[in-house]
């Protein structure tokens, strides 16, 4: 009976949807009060309304109740259970439900906690949510509905695809999904203030939160996605500008923008039109990235559904919100007065600067994303893959960072030339230091990994500028934020400068006992054995790998074979080896026995790379992450409540 | 002061993005992807002879007034098996045909020839593929048309099939 209980909560939930979006109208058109009182309480049903209903999905999966369609298509009773569990999302219909649920939950939210907000534009605001949760229930009751029943249950299920298998890949779509979804709500407090025309600061500092949380999950998201393709595809790259991580770095991209210039509205009540219209952008980036990407529109492992019926009613959709949204930009944001002026060298200043360049590169990348389309339609076939995204946003994201590393060190409204100068001697320094070494000992480094490394050193140094001469421990959150976010920064472009200047690759067809040299390793061969997991079996193969100074460590890639389940084909899945030292990454693949005459398999494919300070790459996402968060936390004053809340539980212990 | 119809390239931009997308959504994706060579001048190569006994294969000796066929083909292709007649068939009608082998080793070449016929004047070897990435051919077998200035006028992608034998020699006799 749970699956018609999901059904019937689905349905309520889109009917309390339905009645915010009705009674905030007519509150909005009349102004009387009455219908406004039932807007927050319906969105935080609402909201828990489909978390429940998404609670059910998940316990079927749990049961493994192969009578529900979609637990049959896509679990597998023998499965394990963070996968079965995994598998609920790991679909078309289950992502959408867990789109929904974060909507729902996020428009519940807004109504249980935002106070900042003047009372008609916050009730706007949730009726815009409404409308946007209303459009994604009737897609998913209409076409996608993850409840459906089979009229004969089969015995099993058909399994989840096994490259999905595997524990990072479980919990990447909620991550990238709470990025993308979060936006809605900037959206939402964007056309919520365009419709009662209160842009000011307090509708910026009310969005603030919820960008740089987004913002905060997009950037683990991606980060997590980034190291599952690097370890998970056995390609050893760590991004391919593949146009599924493309949609899903938009999104980003807006909200860097978003973040940077919401927080001169804040502080200055300035770029008032240009953060609603990035406001708007930023999710609509996501709803576009999630409708190439579920649409089958563009081909990835993440197409579930190849189906132009849901194709065109996503796409019916999108044109209605983000359509409507833009047409209400244009017509209000002619009336939003200008803001507050300021010098070009300014904190103000170079966050326009930041701003420019990182629309620009959102918009390169989504015409290299989306090119080969309108190409085709001209009658052209053509794809465009890494050479043209590191040509065209390599040198933007470099002089991006050159920005970085003033603004942070800018004065608001106007600064002075030679005062900035004064402040970065170290970090020039630093970056003379780096660039004169590797053009003397380097060897042969191409120009933009050069740059890269120079810059990364120069922005490494510079970013923590901000924090000299302060008492760290008054220096507030948001700042710290600021400074390891930047720092994450450097971190990152110098992983991913050394990496491409300096990595090692060897492939080889290896006999066991066999040794192959790659960069400071001899990596022996030793051998291999036949392995049985719990859903595979695998040949495993047995490396030694010897440094230089007589350090050895043992490596075990291997091949997976996951049996075809319910008639559909097996699957082969290569699990890299991953030997992580300080200065970089072994990689190590085992491929295909290699036969003799005899059509005996006497060797193996093996590919290993070196690549140095590969993992930096990933360091610094992490670190652009934890900087979000304490910004958040700052922000937020969460951190103030608890202070506040353990002086009283002191003050009561005493009493 | 601002303009006004700036505040409109948002909601333009996005009309030309939504274009694009209800054309894909219209026109399903067609994965077949063609050469870029079609009606230009066949790329230069001059490949050894795959096989003891026949000649190799040399772009400069397309152009020698007469159309005709070259066949990308392979001895480890089971499809190019079956299209082996057909070869067979579009020589009887006195079509030159000229083959370029991908990837082979000269003693299979030879047992194909032997058990399939050999419908070839010439072969050459392409050991690396570089002339079938050159030609734009993305698979095997495939089939070029080639007219008598030695320019690429069409491109038959998969097996020829008996129905096409005519067609195919209409052509050619049409590029006299």
């Amino acid at each position: 009976m749970i699956a018609e209980l999901g059904l019937a909560l689905l349905w309520i939930a889109a009917a309390l949807a339905c009645l915010s979006l009705v009674a905030a109208i007519v509150y909005l058109r009349s102004g009387k009060g009455e219908l406004a009182a039932l807007v927050r309480p319906a969105s935080v049903a609402q909201g828990a309304l489909t978390a429940a209903a998404f609670g059910v999905l998940i316990a079927l999966f749990v049961r493994s109740d192969m009578s529900v369609e979609l637990v049959a298509r896509n679990s597998h009773s023998l499965k394990p259970m963070l996968f079965k569990v995994a598998g609920a999302w790991g679909n078309h219909e289950g992502s959408m439900l867990l789109w929904l649920t974060i909507l729902g939950l996020s428009g519940a939210l807004v109504a249980l906690f935002e106070k900042r907000l003047r009372e008609d534009t916050l009730i706007a605001t949730l009726a815009a949510q409404a409308a946007l949760s209303l459009g994604f229930f009737a897609f998913l009751l209409f076409s996608s509905n993850p409840f459906k029943r089979l009229p004969i249950a089969p015995p099993d299920g058909q399994g989840l695809n096994p490259l999905l298998q595997d524990p990072g890949l479980a919990f990447h779509p909620p991550t990238l999904y709470i990025g993308y979804v979060g936006l809605s709500v900037a959206f939402s407090f964007a056309v919520g203030a365009l419709v009662t025309r209160e842009i000011g600061p307090a509708f910026a500092r009310a969005m603030r939160p919820w960008v740089l949380g987004s913002w905060i999950f997009l950037t683990l998201g991606i980060t997590a996605g980034s190291y599952w393709a690097y370890y998970e595809l056995g390609w050893g790259g760590w991004w391919f500008w593949d146009p599924v991580e493309n949609v899903s770095l938009i999104p980003w991209l807006a909200g860097a923008a978003l973040l940077h210039s919401v927080s001169v509205t804040a502080t200055r009540n300035a770029l008032r039109a240009w953060t609603v219209m990035l406001a708007v952008i930023a999710f609509s980036m996501s709803m576009v990235g999630t409708f190439i990407v579920r649409s089958g529109l563009l081909t990835s492992v993440h197409s579930f559904a190849v189906d132009p019926e849901r194709g065109t009613f996503l796409l019916v959709l999108m044109a209605l919100y983000i359509g409507g949204a833009l047409t209400l930009f244009a017509f209000r944001a002619g009336a939003v007065a200008e803001g507050k002026k300021f010098a070009l060298l300014s904190r103000e200043g170079s966050l326009v600067i930041n701003n420019l360049l990182l629309t620009t590169i959102l918009a390169l990348v989504l015409l290299g994303t989306l090119y080969p389309i309108v190409a085709e339609a001209m009658g052209e076939k053509i794809s465009i893959g890494p050479p043209y995204y590191n040509r065209v946003a390599g040198p933007l994201a470099l002089i991006l960072c050159l920005v970085m590393v003033a603004g942070p060190l800018l004065n608001w409204r106007r600064d002075d030339g030679r005062k900035l100068w004064s402040r970065l001697p170290a970090a020039v320094l630093a970056g003379a230091a780096v660039l004169f070494g590797l053009v003397l000992f380097g060897g042969h480094v191409g120009v933009l990994p050069l740059l890269g490394m120079t810059v990364a050193a120069v922005v490494g140094v510079a970013s923590l500028a901000p924090l000299w001469g302060r008492n760290l421990r008054r220096t507030p959150l948001p700042t710290w934020g600021m400074v390891i976010a930047h720092f994450g920064v450097a971190v990152a472009l110098a992983g991913m400068a050394a990496e491409s200047a300096f990595i090692k690759e060897r492939l080889v067809a290896a006999a066991p006992g066999e040794t192959v040299k790659v960069g400071d390793f001899a990596v022996k061969f030793v051998g291999v054995q036949p392995v049985a997991g719990p859903n595979y079996t695998a040949i495993e193969g047995t490396l030694v790998a010897t440094t230089s100074s007589g350090d050895s460590f043992t490596m075990r890639p291997a091949a997976r074979t996951f049996p075809g389940l319910m008639g559909t084909p097996p699957t082969e899945t290569n699990e890299a080896a991953l030997l992580t030292r300080p200065g970089g990454q072994l990689y190590a693949v085992l491929g295909q026995p290699v036969t003799d005459a005899d059509g005996r398999a006497d060797r193996y494919q093996l590919r290993l790379w070196w690549k140095p300070l590969v993992w930096w790459i990933w360091l610094g996402g992490g670190l652009i992450a934890v900087g979000g968060t304490l910004a958040l936390l700052g922000r937020a004053q969460l951190l103030a409540l608890w202070r506040a809340r353990r002086a009283r539980r002191k003050q009561e212990r005493f009493a | 002061m601002r303009s006004r119809w700036v505040l409109f390239v948002p909601l333009a931009i996005m009309g030309l993005l939504f274009g694009a997308f209800v054309y894909r959504l219209v026109t399903p994706n067609d994965t077949l992807i063609r050469s870029q060579w079609i009606d230009k001048p066949m790329p230069l190569f001059d490949l050894p002879p795959a096989t003891a006994g026949i000649e190799g294969l040399k772009s400069s000796q397309l152009a020698d007034g007469r159309p005709r066929l070259v066949n990308v083909f392979a001895s480890w292709c089971i499809p190019c098996r079956a299209e082996a007649p057909q070869l067979e068939a579009l020589k009887a009608a006195g079509v030159p045909i000229d083959g370029i082998a991908i990837r082979d080793r000269p003693e299979d070449v030879a047992a194909f020839l032997r058990e399939n016929g050999n419908p070839f004047d010439r072969i050459g070897a392409d050991m690396q593929s570089s002339v079938q990435i050159a030609l734009g051919s993305s698979g095997v077998p495939e089939t070029f048309l080639i007219d008598g200035k030695g320019i690429i006028r069409e491109q038959i992608q998969g097996v020829i099939l008996a129905e096409n034998v005519p067609e195919i020699v209409a052509r050619l006799e049409a590029m006299k």
